[in-house]
């Protein structure tokens, strides 16, 4: 069993350190958050071998947590992190409008 | 009788949570593989989701098998249960920010349902691939694409010819 669970352990760290390179490396932010989502599940896959390797539950909450906050940050990073200009035309009315609405009314509906 | 019932058991019961416990491993080094030398952000999107969650399930089903105690697997149970719900949402996410921000190349999509009047507004301000993005469409999606045609006025629209059109797919011939 420790064996199987030093091959597991090395495994699931070398997946991290390449979802690791990966968040360096990316090109854009969508890239960057597939890259923190996999370093998030090879957490979760680590903390699940250390619980195999020595049979205690008590770590089991923190994979549920960490389940829940990986997807949370992905969405948050493909929902709000790489907006551009233009390119939700309600999105940018709704959000623009009730700042400026009074100051800028012509540059406003692009 | 009993007793070495329990015992083969228990030896069966860890050999199997050992099994688990490779493939899962092994499959998320293969998610790890693949986020880092996959071309595209659809490949790499793909391989953090399906090769990812199934091995990250294997983990859990091995630590399931492991402890063996019923408020543990309970909580596992619902650890696989938002894995699999969430999963989804977020590669979806992903991939649609990345098609509306032009980071996807559309001339690999084959039936590429996103074509038309969804992505009809953001093709002026894609930085990258706009130039397989715009044969890709024209390509894809003829119906939509036509409709879509009189609301950006691009350089890629009108002068596009048949001859064009299959120089530009890398998977055609």
């Amino acid at each position: 069993m420790v064996v199987v669970v030093v091959i597991a352990a090395v495994l699931v760290a070398a997946a991290a350190l390449m979802a690791l390179v990966r968040v360096e490396r990316g090109p854009s932010m969508l890239d960057r958050a597939l890259g923190l989502d996999l370093l998030t599940a090879s957490l979760v896959c680590a903390i699940a071998i250390e619980a195999v390797w020595s049979r205690r539950t008590e770590t089991v909450p923190i994979l549920l947590a960490l389940s829940l906050v990986g997807f949370v940050g992905s969405v948050v990073i493909s929902r709000f992190g790489v907006r551009q200009s233009g390119s939700r035309p309600d999105g940018a009315a709704e959000s623009g409008a009730p700042a400026e609405a009074g100051s800028t009314d012509e540059e406003e509906p692009v | 009788m009993t007793e070495v019932d329990a015992g083969t058991w228990t030896t069966v019961a860890d050999v199997v949570a050992a099994i688990c416990l490779l493939a899962g491993a092994f499959l998320t080094f293969a998610a790890g593989v693949g986020v880092l030398r996959f071309p595209s952000l659809l490949d790499r999107m793909h391989v953090v989701t399906k090769p990812q969650v199934l091995g990250l399930l294997l983990l859990l089903l091995a630590l399931a098998l492991r402890v063996r105690s019923w408020s543990a697997v309970s909580m596992l149970v619902l650890v696989a249960v938002f894995q699999l719900a969430t999963a989804p949402v977020a590669a979806h996410l992903v991939s649609r920010a990345g098609f509306r921000t032009g980071k996807v190349d559309e001339a690999v999509l084959r039936p590429n349902e996103m074509a038309g009047p969804l992505d009809a507004p953001d093709d002026e301000d894609a930085d990258g691939a706009d130039d397989g993005a715009d044969d890709g469409a024209d390509g894809a999606g003829p119906v939509d694409a036509d409709s879509a045609e009189p609301d950006h006025p691009g350089p890629g629209g009108p002068g596009r010819t048949l001859d064009d059109d299959p120089a530009g797919r890398p998977r055609d011939h």
